[in-house]
């Protein structure tokens, strides 16, 4: 029933006894986890886009200066950022290759993915500061310039975001280690995978942004009615 | 909940003292810690603004009141109340103990994260205070907190106040996240059996669609509040823009103040119907209670409460006309804010009609939700004059602003929490609430707060400028209008002075006010219904009720009783006149 019908309802009707339809239906599927983490990346995805319309707001003050689109910027060839692209996707694949396994009933190897993911998750984020200190050294530090800001920022954003995700797999662990019941620890990693493609799907977009010649962030500004 | 889920949650229940008073998971505790909380740290904004009057109503009469002081106190009256009062209590108080309550659930659906939420709310609370005790005290920045003035030099606590100040905005935030999505959860996932969600109460849909507004809506204080910490802390330039301060060329570098606005006020007018919405929907089941009518147009209460929930994200620009903008703009806003008046005027109708021809029974609840519709139709008014761009702009900076926001959105929800704690303080306590004293405080507050806030709509059109400490050289204004200001400090003073007979009323209503009836008002709701006066853990013995029926059968022709509580079957009514009851359409 669409949430439109559902508002139509007039509930000061009387229904007939014993054929009340609000008595009648099944209850709806019980995975408030998986509700509340809909409005979770509802929540997030509000505060990336707020920080990306200031972005592009703020581009188009004098002061801004892409990061890529001419040679001598940093991300003109961002191998190192594709390289840690790779990897994020690669956290990714493992987390859902978790959840392939778990579906087998390959208990032990699905937390071996879950560790493996998260390992990999780490490796991004090390990768990520080490590229902070390559900018930071090239002269490209975070009050060099608004863009540069922003990147510190974003990055630092999403990987809060990261982290905050290795903990809730802290709890997937425990649930791995106490040996709870397979349905159980399977919706846990169904959550976590989707958490995992969601901040992967986050990063291309910065990435994207980031990686944009002066152009290319006009026109999205103007797109944008700045 | 799931049998499975109520038996995990029961299992994992322990009644120790620290469990069940302190770190508890219960929703009803956690609801009266969480008001706890506001209330007392409202009370110290009541205070502050005891403090402020005492300047503008007998200027530079006290020697401890300096412009610096002023102002921090302008601040930090007007964040704790709109923030850590108001949308703490509507939300974390009366969402967390009504909302399990309303739709027949045992609890919320993540107890520990319910706890959480509070401790990290208190969390917020205390950072917040702690200002108070830093070296040069809190922000003295306005509850807007501008940049770049927040952030500079020469602005009452711009070193430590306003990274406290953001800090604790921050918290408060993550508190929210946690609470906000247990209580929309709560609410799509754990509602009873026949509880559909056309058959809840409005004040159920309040606090749903504030919360979802929230969720929404509080990322961009968050953003705006992390980005102005980067351009204190670390010297970044998101909203700061080149400026020489005290003589001083600084390293910004161009940033956008303006920028900061936006996001300021995509927060700040959904934070409006975020308080607004709650106190809706409950003076929506006060009126209808106490009037023994049902609902006037409970669909359309409820789409407008869904209506307005959406439109107030579009309406935002309309607090930045003196900021300068496009006329297109301000065109665009002007129209979306009046736009946004209709769903609102509709429900003040509904509630008007409500009691139309209703059998009105003149309790304390009543009282203050009638009290209610007065404010807040005269601040709706008011706020038809500054959704205006021409009319907005002479009296944007004026006390006519003070007057319409504290009738708008300060008192009228004040007014419906009182009218709210009135009605559901039996259900919570046990006990009774005093008559006498309630009568005396709600007559004292009405009166008293009308006396302070309709003469500032007549300060404003001569033109007073609000913000200021002292008036100085705004020689047009008439020496009558000081006469006006001492005379509103006093009926301030008397307003603040007679919350102290509530406060007074719960302290002796507690320990020895009149037992009170599992249903004393003859309500209709769930939470009426409960087989213990207070509920106990779990709220419902081994039996979760069954909804048979809406929320607002009142006065049902042909039933012995006037109101039929939402869950009696049909067979299970008292009839005394079968035709007329089956003509009623039961």
């Amino acid at each position: 029933m669409s949430i439109f019908t559902k508002l139509m309802e007039k509930p000061w009707l009387a229904q007939p006894e014993g054929a009340d339809p609000a008595l009648l239906q099944p209850p709806p599927s019980y995975w408030p986890a998986r509700t509340a983490l809909r409005f979770l990346l509802v929540t997030i995805t509000v505060v990336f886009s707020l920080f990306i319309m200031t972005l592009l707001g703020r581009s188009q003050l004098g002061d801004f200066h892409a990061l890529a689109g001419e040679p001598w910027l940093p991300f003109d060839n961002p191998t190192q950022l594709w390289w840690n692209t790779g990897i994020l996707l690669a956290s990714s694949v493992v987390m859902h290759a978790a959840l392939v396994l778990l579906r087998q009933q390959k208990q032990q190897a699905a937390a071996l993915a879950v560790v493996g993911s998260a390992f990999l998750v780490l490796l991004f984020l090390l990768a990520q500061f080490a590229i902070w200190q390559q900018l930071e050294t090239a002269g490209f530090g975070m009050t060099s310039n608004p863009a540069s800001s922003y990147f510190y920022l974003l990055t630092a954003v999403h990987g809060v975001h990261l982290l905050g995700g290795l903990v809730a797999l802290l709890w997937v662990l425990k649930r791995f280690w106490q040996q709870q019941s397979l349905a159980r620890i399977q919706s846990s990693v169904r959550l976590c995978v989707t958490y995992w493609h969601y901040l992967f799907v986050v990063w291309l977009v910065l990435f994207a942004l980031m990686t944009s010649s002066s152009s290319t962030i006009d026109s999205l500004a103007a797109l944008c009615g700045f | 909940m799931t049998d499975s889920a109520i038996a995990s949650h029961d299992e994992h229940y322990q009644a120790s003292f620290g469990s069940k008073y302190i770190w508890s998971q219960d929703h009803k505790v956690i609801a009266i810690q969480y008001s706890i909380t506001a209330i007392m740290v409202g009370v110290v904004a009541l205070v502050l603004s005891g403090l402020m009057r005492l300047q503008l109503g007998f200027p530079d009469q006290f020697s401890f009141i300096d412009p610096s002081a002023y102002l921090q106190f302008v601040t930090m009256h007007g964040m704790i109340m709109v923030v850590y009062l108001l949308t703490a209590l509507l939300l974390g108080g009366f969402g967390n103990y009504l909302i399990p309550l309303m739709i027949g659930a045992r609890d919320m659906v993540f107890p520990v994260l319910n706890m959480l939420s509070y401790w990290t709310y208190l969390l917020s609370v205390l950072v917040l205070l702690a200002s108070f005790f830093v070296p040069g005290g809190p922000t003295g920045a306005g509850w807007t907190l501008y940049p770049p003035q927040a952030i500079l030099p020469g602005t009452p606590g711009a070193d430590w106040g306003i990274l406290l100040m953001l800090i604790s905005l921050g918290i408060f935030i993550v508190a929210f996240t946690m609470g906000g999505l247990n209580y929309v959860c709560t609410i799509l996932q754990a509602r009873t059996k026949g509880m559909t969600l056309m058959r809840m109460p409005l004040t159920i849909w309040g606090i749903f669609v504030a919360t979802v507004m929230g969720l929404l809506a509080f990322p961009a204080l968050l953003v705006s509040a992390i980005m102005m910490f980067l351009d204190k802390v670390v010297g970044t330039s998101f909203f700061m823009p080149v400026i020489i301060s005290l003589g001083e060329t600084l390293d910004h570098t161009g940033g956008s103040p303006i920028l900061f606005q936006h996001l300021f006020w995509f927060f700040g007018h959904p934070e409006v119907y975020i308080v607004a919405l709650p106190a809706f929907g409950m003076v929506s089941d006060i009126l209808a209670t106490h009037a023994r009518k049902n609902i006037f147009g409970y669909r359309m209460m409820v789409w407008a409460i869904v209506g307005i929930g959406l439109m107030s994200f579009v309406v935002w620009a309309h607090h930045m006309y003196v900021s300068g903008m496009n006329p297109y703009f301000g065109f665009f806003f002007a129209t979306t804010t009046l736009i946004i008046a209709v769903p609102t005027a509709l429900k003040v109708y509904n509630w008007v009609l409500t009691l139309w021809k209703g059998n009105i029974h003149l309790t304390l609840p009543m009282l203050f939700a009638i009290g209610f519709i007065f404010t807040f139709v005269h601040g709706g008014l008011s706020g038809l004059f500054l959704g205006n761009v021409v009319i907005d702009l002479p009296l944007s900076d004026t006390y006519f602003v003070v007057g319409h926001f504290h009738m708008v959105m300060g008192l009228s929800p004040i007014l419906v929490l009182y009218a709210a704690i009135y009605h559901w303080f039996p259900k919570v306590s046990g006990k009774m609430l005093h008559e006498g004293l309630g009568r005396i405080h709600f007559w004292t507050t009405l009166v008293g707060a009308y006396l302070v806030f309709l003469p500032m709509h007549y300060l404003g059109i001569l033109g007073l400028p609000r913000r200021y400490f002292g008036m100085g050289g705004t020689e047009y204004i008439p020496e009558s209008a000081q006469a006006l200001n001492a005379n509103i400090t006093i009926a301030a003073l008397v307003v603040a002075v007679a919350q102290l007979i509530f406060i007074a009323n719960v302290i002796i209503s507690l320990r020895s006010g009149k037992k009170a009836d599992p249903n004393p008002w003859g309500a209709t709701t769930l939470e009426w219904q409960t087989p213990d006066n207070p509920p106990t853990h779990g709220n419902w013995g081994p039996e979760a009720p069954v909804v048979y029926r809406w929320a607002y059968d009142f006065s049902v022709p042909g039933v012995k009783q006037d109101f039929i509580p939402q869950n009696v079957p049909n067979s299970a009514v008292e009839v005394t006149d079968a035709a007329a009851f089956a003509e009623a359409g039961k």
